[in-house]
């Protein structure tokens, strides 16, 4: 038993994070769009992540969820193929094209074999450039939307957060669903959604980032094969989002066995000097899975939850340090008690060298494991872009982590924690707990 | 998560230790303890993953025990002779690492992913653990409320779920698939450390055991390690077959009617009772692949999606789908959930419609030649993830496949003719052998009318 332990002793002290090697390359296409890549030929695909900033926030006023449908209806038909036809092309290449729309931005995700590549892009960019909007798409897409937003209406957790951003952000398109309501989907028209169309797909917006079977001079030419055309500027972001929730507690009614809590208050910006502290902080509160201190107080110690994390969410237009968990509705007070107890301590007193060392070990070791696919990297690096790093920041990443003090932590700890401001959403039937003002 | 779904290696003793078998990026040896590993090489990252597998799942379990398989897979965390609660996950996260652990109804298994430098020490802490799991009702009882509020959480909470266990137990006649991995709540509530400790002791042994290694790391150095680590555990030499109380015929169609109001899309299912596939065995299984997606693989372009969701759309959404990865049943499904103000008897009726016309005209041979192109890109695809791809070998080694079945059945499915999909159609459709499920809310209205 000794022998093992001082093997492993020895084992964690020795561990020196392996080194992320991925070769990141900008590219500037002939027509000025600029991309990051990673060639990798070893798979003869290439993984294209390509993302418009804006998304479902610049929904105007009275037209929310005009960018949701507009995002799902861009594979509906392009040109003379209606969607049944462009569907059908789509299998023939055997290409996989994914378009989401986020609070902040729509995203395409799109794989395809080299084989046919040309093709490939020649099709995605008939759903990106010249979708059709033709009205029979129109209203099925927006009868599935409807079923998503009455299904969301009875669905715990959906209504736990949909309840948290409306009485965080109220007004501001981040306080309300990105599909919209009934009324508001039911009132959208064709030409809302070509107005949502021009003012999101616009390239003064746009981020891409490859990685596979490509070189850079291809993803240029392919690049303007498929944006060209596309407006240079699109519609004016929203402003920024004010923060109206105090500390306390919501009840929302609902039938059900277990009660979802999300609860939070306001988090810190992605370009926010003390970030990476706050994200080391976090992970140690809540963002780790089993070694955090959320996990192994609610879950571990007490068996109050299957599980429970907490993150931060920085939007491009308003900042939240979020939570969540479920928990039956006669325990679920006592796990809210141990949450804010956490806040209270862990505000305080911050966390132990302990802890911020195995933070450390376990971020920075973790941060190479992350560039494992062609598909993953392309991700990545548009995230990257997007929050404004450089092609540096992999490999100089791992050692502003290690560079954070404890101090640092027991400073953010300090900032970034409020019990008092700390508010629960409960939907279920708690017992022993009522809506504060 | 720590929760989730065979082969029966009879003769493992009798195998010379290390015979490798090599095809592809793929190599397998045999342990002498009749451990086996597989080793998936990918060296585009210097990472690796590995995974204990066991064959043993919830349809493994003592009657009366529904949930044991799953709630022994938590608390395999829970220490060791060696290892201290927890310690087991903090030594994984202190390199960098994240663990996790499944169940399902033929398999359990158990995953870290690290830097490939630290594969010794994972093998090292999974090997303690295969044998010398120590527990204590300090840490079984908080655990037992954990999976309890797993249950709320996954199935309580979802009135899909709770359909879906329903139907299940309607399905099965006889055969322990018809309980749910999770459990029922009343035998869960009273399942104890000795449960825990009685099905370790009688399914968790190096012969029972698949190691899969993938990602960085070559054959011959995972096998010495392995060797190292796992190498000197004894056999469970009482090992028992995988036998389960098999299903009698099924003679009579059952249906399942759910009301709850937590349901906003109703929808109609039915699941026939299908093949699996088997080992060296493998074509009506890759002929129901096909045929699910034709049915209804895409909203566009499936026979189901085009009929029922253009033109004059009486769906809201359609699928179809076939589960063939399976020590003992497969089955196949398709689902219709009408647009509002369609009733699910008329859904079921446009779903029996489609079906029957697609008996009639057969195959359209453009829609078979584009599937059978998606599946080609789909091996393309798949080399990008190693851990699918550990996933995949683990669940069929684990299912009463062989590697070589894993291997031959891109080849398999691309030697399915049109003929074959009808013919597995013919034999799969057959409503003695099924249970049709309505879920929808109850109706108030109504509800008050015949009160």
């Amino acid at each position: 038993m000794i022998r093992f332990i001082s093997v492993l002793g020895l084992a964690l002290f020795a561990a020196l994070p392996a080194r992320a090697t991925v070769d990141i390359v900008p590219v500037t296409s002939p027509g000025g769009i600029t991309a990051w890549l990673v060639e990798d030929h070893s798979i003869p695909f290439v993984s294209l992540e390509i993302r418009f900033r804006g998304g479902a926030s610049l929904d105007l006023p009275g037209k929310r969820g005009a960018t949701y449908l507009m995002t799902g209806l861009l594979e509906e038909g392009t040109g003379n193929m209606d969607a049944i036809a462009y569907a059908q092309r789509l299998e023939e290449l055997a290409a996989s094209f994914e378009f989401e729309a986020y609070d902040d931005a729509i995203s395409i995700s799109a794989q395809m074999l080299t084989e046919n590549r040309d093709d490939a892009i020649a099709h995605l960019r008939g759903a990106v450039v010249s979708p059709s909007f033709s009205e029979d798409a129109i209203e099925r897409v927006r009868a599935q939307v409807q079923s998503i937003i009455m299904g969301d209406a009875n669905d715990p957790e959906d209504i736990a957060s949909a309840t948290f951003n409306q009485l965080a952000w109220g007004n501001h398109p981040y306080g309300s669903k990105r599909e919209g309501t009934a009324e508001s989907l039911a009132g959208l028209t064709r030409d809302d959604l070509i107005a949502a169309h021009q003012g999101a797909l616009a390239l003064d917006r746009v981020y891409v980032g490859a990685s596979g079977d490509i070189t850079g001079e291809e993803l240029g030419l392919l690049l303007d094969t498929l944006l060209g055309g596309l407006p240079a500027e699109g519609a004016p972001m929203p402003d920024r989002a004010d923060y109206a929730l105090n500390g306390g507690v919501s009840v929302v009614d609902f039938e059900t066995p277990q009660s979802v809590v999300v609860f939070g208050h306001q988090g810190i910006f992605r370009d926010d000097p003390d970030y990476i502290p706050a994200f080391i902080l976090n992970s140690v509160v809540g963002g780790s899975g089993f070694a955090s201190r959320l996990m192994t107080e609610v879950r571990e110690e007490r068996g109050l939850t299957y599980g429970i994390g907490s993150y931060l969410l920085p939007l491009d237009h308003g900042e939240l340090y979020l939570g969540q968990f479920s928990s039956d509705n006669e325990r679920v007070a006592d796990a809210i008690e141990v949450v804010r107890d956490q806040w209270v301590d862990i505000a305080e007193n911050g966390i132990t060298q302990d802890e911020l060392e195995a933070a450390k070990t376990y971020l920075t070791g973790a941060y190479p494991l992350r560039f494992d696919g062609n598909g993953r990297i392309a991700n990545i690096m548009v995230g990257m872009q997007m929050s404004d790093l450089g092609t540096d920041y992999i490999p100089t990443r791992n050692d502003k982590v290690n560079a954070v003090t404890l101090d640092e932590i027991r400073t953010i700890a300090a900032r970034l924690l409020q019990p008092e401001n700390l508010h629960f959403v409960v939907v279920g039937k708690p017992e022993g707990l009522e809506t504060t003002n | 998560m720590r929760n989730l779904h065979a082969t029966l290696l009879a003769a493992v003793f009798a195998v010379p230790a290390a015979m490798a078998t090599a095809a592809e990026n793929v190599t397998s040896f045999m342990l002498e303890n009749g451990l086996q590993l597989v080793v998936i090489e990918d060296h585009r990252a210097a990472a690796v993953t590995h995974m204990a597998w066991y064959r043993v799942g919830s349809a493994d379990e003592p009657p009366g025990k529904s949930g044991i398989a799953h709630f022994l897979e938590h608390l395999m965390f829970k220490g060791t002779d060696d290892l201290e609660p927890g310690e087991f996950s903090r030594v994984v996260r202190a390199n960098g690492g994240s663990d996790n652990a499944f169940t399902s109804y033929d398999y359990t298994g158990y995953f870290q992913r690290v830097a490939a430098d630290r594969l010794g020490l994972m093998m090292q802490m999974e090997a303690d653990r295969m044998r010398d799991l120590v527990l204590t009702e300090e840490e079984v009882a908080p655990e037992l409320q954990v999976i309890l509020e797993e249950r709320s959480q996954r199935t309580d909470s979802s009135p899909g779920g709770l359909f879906g266990e329903q139907r299940r137990a309607a399905m099965y006649l006889n055969h322990p698939y018809g309980r749910s991995v999770i459990g029922w709540r009343h035998e869960m509530e009273g399942l104890t450390l000795q449960d825990a400790v009685d099905f370790y002791d009688e399914h968790y042994a190096p012969n029972n055991a698949i190691v899969i290694v993938a990602g960085d790391v070559y054959p011959e150095d995972a096998l010495a390690l392995a060797k190292e680590h796992y190498g000197l555990i004894a056999a469970n030499p009482d090992l028992k077959p995988r036998v389960r109380p098999a299903e009698p015929p099924h003679i009579a169609e059952r249906r399942v009617v759910y009301e709850d109001p937590r349901v906003s899309t109703p929808y109609v299912i039915r699941s026939y009772l299908a093949p699996e596939r088997n080992a060296g065995d493998q074509k009506t299984a890759a002929a129901l692949t096909f045929l699910a997606e034709i049915l209804g693989g895409s909203s566009q372009t499936s026979v189901l999606g085009r009929s029922l969701q253009f033109v004059d759309p009486t769906a809201l959404f359609t699928t179809a789908f076939y589960s063939g990865l399976s020590l003992d049943h497969g089955e196949f499904g398709v689902l219709v959930a009408p647009v509002e103000g369609r009733s699910l008897e008329e859904a079921e009726d446009d779903m029996d419609r489609v079906i029957a016309e697609f008996m009639e005209t057969g195959v359209d041979l453009e829609q078979f030649e584009r599937i059978k192109m998606q599946i080609r890109a789909s091996e393309i695809y798949e080399l990008d993830s190693v851990q699918g791809t550990a996933r995949k070998y683990g669940a069929a080694l684990t299912s009463g496949l062989t590697i070589e079945d894993v291997q031959a059945w891109p080849e398999v499915l691309q030697a399915v003719t049109p003929e074959d999909i009808m013919e597995a159609a013919a034999q799969v459709f057959d409503r003695r052998r099924a249970v049709t499920g309505f879920l929808l809310a109850p109706e108030a209205a109504e509800q008050e009318v015949g009160q």
